[in-house]
């Protein structure tokens, strides 16, 4: 099978390129971008006139809910959304039921993905056996099974087990992703602690929830040496700290979720659940501070923290609805708004969403390299479109930018080679 | 918040302070100095919600607004039912939403609703048919509006002028719905100046942004004081290490005739109760002539049977026959 995407702008921030050129497909690889092919029959071509060419889209965390929670989503329904979105390699954070802390869980994860055939899943390894924080997981046999990373999930409280699986982790050459947050001082929060927690009369969680944490870790990074990632960082102050870390010569990356980049702690007034999200969304000057480490680069990457709910897991009081947002279709919109409100170009944009968290991941995807596999997302920059709840293909329809107005949007999703979604 | 309000200003829901005027705080205030010679009377009987059924819907333990909620409706004439769901008939899954559904499907008429979490008078408030007044009898660490205007109401009928006022709050402010209204309500009420009393680990974060200057010791917190509102500690901020101990929190911000020296002299003290004697205050202060406490428990009724009347009143007038305005 050739395929032939022509007369688009393609743009790969990883190989700099940004040229207006044709990219060439064949049996599912990148052989060639370039205006012309010599020699190359295309069984297909894709016209990208007044389109963008651009890696498909890595997602450093997200939720599918299978195995284990069907009836909030499944993997198939998930992937399709995922695909419509223009990604086409998603981590699959451990706290699956079962956990992912054996190599039969990580193959079925993976099983389940290339048979419905939308995007590539990558399981992340549970860092203790059943994120119990108790005993290590078989790191060497999960990373033979396809796991890129180990990480926790929630608090790690006990700081000599952080430890060891840190440096089990960098005997196996795994990279350790942590979500930075302190057990006791998060305690049963549900928002920022500030003015608003306090308004409202909600259990907040105070920075310091997340500092305590990355700090900590950071004297374990220095002591071991390990390659570590600080997953969905939220204050200002992280960033700060990490980017130090980063000047000092450690071996640290981080990421933030799309919407901590666009929403605050002023729009959890009003008790509006979609906007219940852990970490919690916190204060304009931390929204700030995120955006500027985006811009500097001490922030890598962007990830969806894709979470999709049934309805009633956000009907109740606040506190009791669960968090998370269904937010695989807002990556990519919300990301490339960066350009026009933060100033940011639109080859970094882009870099934080493809080879930005492949980088951090050790893996080939997120670029346009001859020989790599064809994972491709064609954009239209011009196509203004409204956010729907109730259209969006996530089986999830859990999003507080219901009737955002975005710009830019996904018309091709290729995946090895192989057109997986076209907009109608 | 204009959830609470319809489209003539007229009150639909009582849930917080919060988004309400000074006019509909007066009116409230108002309205409630009618009802105190109602429950004065003889007879203490209006017919103004007869054929209503009123639901007290806690989820949380409570005995004195419970009771309150129900003399305030059963002077208006309304039918009560109290509904006490404890927390493990929830846990054992039906939601708040089915609940909430069920008693609809009764064809009642109100909520009276105590909960545990934050923002639930809201919710059900925006989840109920549109015929059904919600009125908070507290959430979570959020709103305790009726109690807040009792307090309001109290302090009027002992100080008529809000804007010279210096009203302190002494006690556990972090958890307390209570302290949240009231400086609310006097914030809307423009009283002179608000202080909170408490060491810092009851204190929430920011809480001067809501308007009020923070004290950690009650001898400076209550000078020159017209209003002393004592906050009851409840006995769990004992353990998780809040507090030492109920004798160091009565050392430190105990109430005692001697300390009351550095406010007013004609300084009126009060509390939302219960009290704990010896915690928050000693006898001689809750039994002194400064205590209004029980008064506060009395104007409760006429307050709460303002504000139930005023948020039915809306939904009658729709149909043009409202009995108030007769």
């Amino acid at each position: 099978m050739r395929t032939r995407i022509k007369n688009g702008r393609v743009i790969d921030p990883a190989n700099g390129i940004d040229e207006m050129t044709d990219v060439f497909i064949t049996d599912g690889k990148v052989v060639a971008i370039a205006p012309t092919l010599d020699q190359f029959n295309a069984d297909q071509e894709i016209d990208a006139q007044g389109l963008w060419v651009i890696p498909g889209l890595v997602d450093l965390c997200a939720r599918l809910r299978e195995p284990g929670l069907e009836h909030k989503a499944t993997i198939h329904s998930e992937t399709r959304a995922a695909a419509a979105s223009g990604i086409t390699t998603l981590c699959c954070p451990p706290d699956t039921s079962p956990i992912i802390d054996t190599p039969a869980v990580a193959e079925l994860i993976q099983n389940r993905a290339e048979q419905a055939g939308y995007a590539n899943v990558l399981p992340i390894a549970a860092l203790t056996q059943g994120l119990k924080n108790e005993q290590l997981s078989e790191m060497a046999a999960l990373k033979k099974a396809g796991c890129p990373a180990v990480a926790n999930v929630g608090p790690l409280a006990n700081t000599q087990i952080q430890r060891l699986a840190m440096e089990y982790a960098q005997t196996h050459e795994l990279t350790v992703f942590i979500n930075p947050v302190d057990e006791w001082l998060a305690k049963s929060g549900c928002a920022h602690e500030g003015k608003i927690s306090t308004h409202l009369g909600l259990p907040g969680i105070p920075v310091a929830a997340e500092t305590a944490a990355v700090a900590r870790d950071l004297a374990l990074i220095e002591l071991i040496g390990v390659k570590a990632h600080f997953t969905r960082i939220s204050t200002a102050r992280a960033v700060r700290m990490i980017a130090r870390a980063q000047y000092d010569g450690l071996p640290v990356t981080a990421d933030v979720c799309a919407h901590q980049l666009h929403l605050t702690e002023m729009d959890i007034s009003g008790y509006d659940s979609r906007c219940h999200v852990l970490p919690p969304l916190r204060t304009q000057r931390d929204k700030e501070g995120l955006r500027e480490g985006v811009k500097l680069n001490s922030i890598q990457a962007i990830c969806s923290d894709h979470q999709p709910h049934e309805a009633d897991a956000k009907l109740a009081p606040f506190c009791s609805t669960q968090a998370g947002i269904s937010a695989l279709e807002t990556l990519l919109p919300l990301t490339l708004r960066l350009h026009e409100e933060n100033g940011l170009s639109v080859i970094e944009c882009i870099r934080r969403i493809t080879s930005g968290p492949a980088d951090i991941l050790g893996i080939e995807a997120g670029r346009l390299s001859n020989g790599s596999a064809a994972d491709i997302t064609i954009i239209d920059p011009q196509h203004y479109w409204r956010l729907n709840e109730d259209t969006i293909l996530s089986q999830g329809k859990n999003t507080p930018f219901h009737g955002w107005e975005f710009q830019a949007r996904v018309t091709h999703t290729l995946l090895k080679g192989k057109l997986v979604y076209t907009l109608e | 918040m204009n959830l609470q309000v319809d489209e003539n200003g007229r009150l639909r829901h009582f849930l917080s302070i919060n988004g309400l005027n000074r006019e509909i705080i007066t009116d409230i205030l108002d309205t409630a100095e009618s009802f105190v010679g109602v429950t004065e009377q003889s007879i203490k009987k209006v017919p103004l919600l007869r054929g209503k059924t009123i639901v007290n819907l806690f989820f949380e333990p409570s005995t004195r607004t419970r009771t309150t909620f129900e003399l305030a409706a059963k002077r208006l004439s309304a039918d009560v039912l109290n509904i006490n769901v404890s927390a493990s008939a929830t846990t054992k899954g039906e939601t708040l939403l089915d609940t909430l559904r069920n008693l609809e499907a009764m064809h009642t008429d109100m909520f009276v609703v105590r909960h545990i979490d934050s923002g639930a008078a809201h919710f059900i408030a925006s989840h109920s048919q549109p015929h059904i007044s919600v009125i908070n009898a507290g959430d979570g660490a959020h709103a305790h509006p009726t109690q807040a205007m009792l307090d309001m109401f109290t302090i009027r009928r002992h100080k008529p002028h809000f804007h010279n006022l210096n009203v302190v709050i002494v006690g556990d402010i972090l958890h307390s719905r209570v302290a949240r209204s009231q400086i609310m309500a006097l914030n809307a009420l423009g009283a002179g100046e608000i202080r909170v009393v408490a060491p810092r680990t009851l204190i929430p974060a920011e809480i001067e942004a809501m308007g009020v200057q923070v004290h950690h010791h009650l001898r400076s917190g209550i000078k020159d004081a017209d209003v002393i509102i004592m906050l009851r500690l409840q006995n769990e901020r004992m353990q998780g290490a809040l507090l030492p101990s109920e004798h160091e929190y009565f050392q430190l911000y105990g109430l005692t005739e001697e300390r009351l020296a550095v406010a007013k002299p004609d300084a009126i003290v009060m509390h939302p109760g219960p009290i704990n004697r010896g915690v928050e205050m000693d006898s001689q202060v809750a039994d002194g002539s400064r205590s209004v406490i029980l008064q506060q428990v009395s104007y409760g009724i006429a307050v709460r049977m303002a504000v139930m009347s005023m948020a039915m009143r809306s939904r009658q007038n729709d149909s043009g026959d409202g009995p108030l305005e007769n």
